[in-house]
């Protein structure tokens, strides 16, 4: 790898959500023209102007539609482009965007559209269903496993691990679907929510209840990249993608090490070498982990280097990772508290960083300038991670 | 764009079977891996900077495929992911990896276990929309628009069946020379004339049986595969787009593979196609075939079914078609068939295509088409570069 | 202070999902997996009672479950063994909802377990039983409760579930194997 010898820096200038909601009354194609001319809007641009389109989403079983990116096409805005679909599970919400990274960094395209989009109220009796055949069919399928099993399991390995306290952890939910309520988006905010509240809720797979988990939502989010030749004829705020990283461990789950997520930190690694990060501890202004469990929040800050293993949970027992804190986690409200339509995650993880770095984050702006910032998603089976550092110049 | 070249440092494959019981997908992966990995001399834990590989969830049974693929591509806590594409897609983003600078080596790969699939039409019907297309094709094979298509291409170019019948009996032929095919035949035109219509105008010889088989390519910036190997081949040029999901929607000519071609051609810097030596183009349908080729710009609309039938586009014609014998010959590989194209594109320009070597080829084009009911596909073109 | 996430999407409450026009459908598909070389061996070995697992001399694991190449060596793997089947209990949950999310009365014990006479982190996923919730823990040596030899069929579930195994001392498996 030659990090440093980048063809082309790109930059975000426009991005755009939908609502994230239990069931929203727009198919997925509509979403994704929603949060698409959100996008193109905010960047001044029209789907005229794109040269290429990245499309996001997750399971095609959500939707029993086979080939599903094709599908999506017409309202993702890629008829007649060159179109591009990219999968690797819930860490897709970070990823089509590095895919977008490359399509412009390569000098190939000029403009790109990046689309994510989740519909997951499609499936009945619930989207837990679609998640029955993640699993490996003739060793984990047959014992009917559910999915909270596994981030359960990973859990209490976790905690046991680094000797870590449950109260700690549930704090993570009780920040995240406060700081939610300065999202408009959002499915889950709640301004009243306590600890006892989460601690108090009821038993799915223990360690885990209910509130330490992330609601199945609808919605769809975009961006729009371009190129360092022409970002600043379109804003004075670009914020730059300076380093990009992902990383996919073995299949074979029940063999790795289910404490420390070594994939993360590799996908970090990647990434910060890329932007010239050797501290980030120190360079880091603002990170959006990826959180659809609390505990996950923690052990993602942990991988990114920004808190030593079992540290996480002190920085948030001590109201460091608020968003008025020394390093503001989740400031959009997370997965937790906006929703967890999978890969339209990407609107609260790059997205926000794009709103917080570019100061347009309305009521959630993160407080002292921030300008540098790490988005992080992670998904299939516990095993893949794709990481972003973005910045803006001064 | 940035003026690094990008080239084929190595290949792997298995054969193209209709069955593989004996081994899982991820078995047959590892063989096709191992052999491109010897091929490229190349060790994958530590020379290879991102491995991608091509799948749809229906077509392997799982909600997230991508789980299951690093292991057996060397790729276990390396930068990987998936292309929910063609493998000329998945070649389309290893080309603009290595263009970005920050990757020397990159795998592309793609396969197919469609054998294990025991509803293969059922999970076709899923591509259609569920709301407008769908219900109206409950009950009939999907493949119907196929038929659609063809009688449209029919009308439009005053190609005739005869013509699209030529292209079975010169792809079942041709496989007869390629080790790897499953598919060949000794036909005549009558043959598959008096083959069942399958969808009328579409006969039952006419549609590519289904194939199992794994491919993977081992990509690198043009001054790494110049210092690995004596033989390099040059992706000189890539394109791919998407038509309009919507069947009503479509063009008649393939218009995703003229503009993937424009693309691809403006890359490579041919200004006339017919300059190109080796050609594969997708025929999962044999109609399909000629319309590829039209859109190629390798014949002008309506003319390549005469010069098909003429036998231009043979082992003796002024331009070698298909020489692997394409899907018909060698199998729909699902993801992979667009793999297997390029496949036969670089043995030809390396010189290794045994008794069905091109002689002098030197540049080639590789063209794919991701299947019904969908207007996606991609163009890639190699050299030798003398 | 400058806001630009204008929300668009009309929510639906639960009473509304019903009353919108929807089209169902069930998907259709069937898969027949060839399940491969390795994992034939290991099912086969199910049927017998016996846990098989496959070494690879390079890395000097016993990889269970077994396959036929390294990941992490990228080579062929060299032989197959047979573990005692007994392990220690690397992880667990207590499971209050089953695998379509519905709630349960009687919880599942779940988990991840480590074989003994394998190196760390070599193990399956199974469930857990003749256990109770205060009792169970991580470090808890387990054994299997196998199936009667007439029942079993060559799966995963011709083990029925681990049990602690009395008079076991915790940290058995902790101590890396070595090998020649």
């Amino acid at each position: 790898m030659n990090l440093g010898k980048i063809h082309k820096d790109v930059a975000v200038v426009g991005a755009g959500m939908t609502l994230f909601s239990r069931r929203l009354q727009e198919t997925g194609k509509e979403m994704s023209w929603q949060a698409a001319q959100m996008a193109l809007d905010q960047a001044g641009l029209t789907l005229d102007d794109i040269d290429a389109v990245i499309m996001g989403s997750a399971p095609d079983a959500f939707d029993g539609v086979h080939k599903k990116g094709d599908w999506l096409i017409d309202g993702a805005g890629g008829v007649n482009k060159p179109y591009m679909r990219v999968y690797t599970g819930g860490g897709t919400a970070v990823f089509a965007p590095i895919a977008g990274w490359w399509h412009v960094a390569s000098g190939m395209f000029e403009r790109v559209l990046v689309v994510c989009e989740e519909k997951m109220s499609s499936c009945q009796p619930h989207a837990q269903s679609a998640f029955a055949h993640i699993w490996d069919p003739i060793l984990d399928r047959p014992l009917k496993p559910n999915l909270v099993w596994i981030f359960a399991m990973e859990m209490q390995r976790y905690m046991h691990t680094y000797n870590v306290r449950y109260e700690d952890i549930a704090l993570v939910a009780v920040k995240n679907k406060r700081n939610a309520v300065g999202h408009p988006c959002a499915q889950l905010a709640d301004p009243d929510i306590t600890l006892e509240d989460v601690i108090n809720s009821e038993p799915m797979a223990l360690p885990v209840r209910r509130l330490d988990i992330s609601p199945p939502s609808d919605g769809a989010a975009a961006l729009v990249l371009v190129s360092e030749d022409t970002a600043y004829e379109l804003t004075n705020e670009p914020v730059w993608m300076d380093g990009v990283g992902w990383c996919i461990d073995s299949t074979m789950w029940t063999n790795r090490d289910l404490a420390f997520p070594k994939f993360v930190a590799r996908a970090a690694r990647m990434a910060y070498e890329m932007a010239g990060i050797k501290n980030p501890r120190e360079e880091i202004d603002i990170a959006e982990p990826y959180d659809p469990f609390d505990y996950k929040e923690l052990q993602h800050l942990e991988a990114l280097g920004l808190a030593d293993p079992g540290e996480a949970a002190i920085m948030t027992r001590e109201g460091k990772t608020q968003r008025d804190g020394e390093l503001p986690v989740c400031p959009s409200g997370g997965l937790l508290g906006v929703g967890n339509p999978i890969a339209a995650t990407l609107g609260i993880k790059v997205g926000e960083l794009f709103w917080q770095l570019s100061g347009q984050a309305g009521a959630r702006q993160v407080p002292g300038d921030p300008a540098v910032g790490v988005a992080q998603a992670w998904g299939d089976l516990m095993q893949f991670s794709s990481v972003i550092v973005m910045r803006r110049r001064p | 764009m940035n003026n690094r070249d990008v080239a084929v440092l190595g290949v792997g494959y298995t054969n193209f079977n209709s069955v593989t019981p004996e081994v899982n997908w991820k078995e047959l992966m590892f063989e096709a891996a191992q052999k491109a990995y010897q091929d490229a001399g190349i060790d994958p834990r530590t020379d290879v900077d991102s491995f991608i590989t091509c799948a749809e969830d229906f077509w392997e049974g799982f909600s997230i495929f991508d789980e299951f693929t690093p292991d057996q591509l060397g790729a276990a806590l390396r930068p990987m992911h998936t292309v929910s594409g063609d493998g000329l897609q998945g070649l389309a983003n290893a080309y603009m990896q290595i263009k970005t600078g920050l990757f020397d080596i990159v795998v592309v790969e793609a396969h197919s276990k469609i054998s294990e699939l025991l509803t293969y039409e059922d999970v076709v019907q899923l591509s259609f929309d569920p709301i407008y297309e769908a219900p109206l094709s409950k009950g009939v094979h999907p493949y119907y628009v196929g038929g659609l298509e063809m009688r449209e291409y029919l009308e439009a170019t005053g190609t005739t069946e005869e013509q699209c019948a030529a292209v079975v009996v010169q792809n079942k032929r041709n496989a007869f020379c390629n080790p790897l095919a499953e598919f060949e035949a000794q036909l005549e035109v009558d043959d598959v004339m008096n083959s069942r219509y399958a969808f009328d105008p579409l006969k039952a010889l006419e549609i590519a049986p289904r194939a199992d088989g794994a491919i993977v390519f081992v990509i690198a910036g043009g001054e790494i595969a110049r210092s690995l190997t004596d033989r390099p081949v040059y992706v000189e040029g890539i394109g791919w787009c998407s038509e309009s999901p919507w069947i009503g929607s479509r063009s008649s000519d393939a218009a995703y593979v003229k503009r993937a071609a424009q693309m691809a051609y403006r890359q490579a810097g041919i200004e006339n196609p017919q300059l190109i030596d080796i050609v594969e183009v997708d025929d999962q349908f044999a109609f399909k075939a000629l319309q590829h080729l039209e859109a190629l710009g390798l014949a002008r609309p309506g003319e390549a079914g005469y010069l098909m039938a003429e036998g231009a586009f043979g082992p003796q014609g002024q331009r070698a078609v298909n020489p692997s014998g394409g899907s018909l010959g060698c199998g729909h590989l699902m993801e992979a068939s667009g793999l297997a194209r390029a496949l036969e594109g670089v043995l030809q320009l390396r010189g290794e295509a045994g008794p069905r070597q091109v002689e002098d080829a030197l540049v080639g084009v590789a063209q794919s088409w991701r299947g019904l009911p969908h207007g996606t596909g991609a163009v890639a073109i190699f050299s030798r570069r003398e | 202070m400058k806001e630009t996430v204008k929300p668009r999407g009309k929510p639906l409450s639960g009473e509304e999902m019903k009353q919108v026009c929807h089209v169902v459908a069930r998907p259709q598909v069937k898969y027949a997996w060839a399940v491969g070389v390795a994992m034939s061996h290991f099912l086969a070995g199910l049927k017998q009672g016996k846990i098989l697992g496959r070494t690879c001399v390079q890395c000097e694991r016993i990889l269970v479950p077994p396959r036929m190449f390294c990941e992490r060596c990228y080579r062929t793997t060299d032989e197959w063994v047979e573990l005692p089947g007994t392990g220690v209990i690397e992880t667990f949950s207590i499971s209050y909802i089953d695998t379509d999310a519905n709630r349960i009365k009687e919880p599942i014990f779940v988990g991840v377990l480590a074989f003994d006479g394998a190196p760390p982190h070599s193990g399956i996923m199974h469930y857990f039983g003749e256990v109770s919730q205060d009792a169970i823990h991580i470090g808890m040596p387990v054994e299997p409760v196998w199936k009667p030899g007439g029942e079993r069929v060559g799966a995963i579930t011709d083990i029925k579930y681990f049990r602690p195994r009395e008079g076991a001392r915790p940290s058995s498996n902790s101590k890396r194997r070595k090998r020649g």
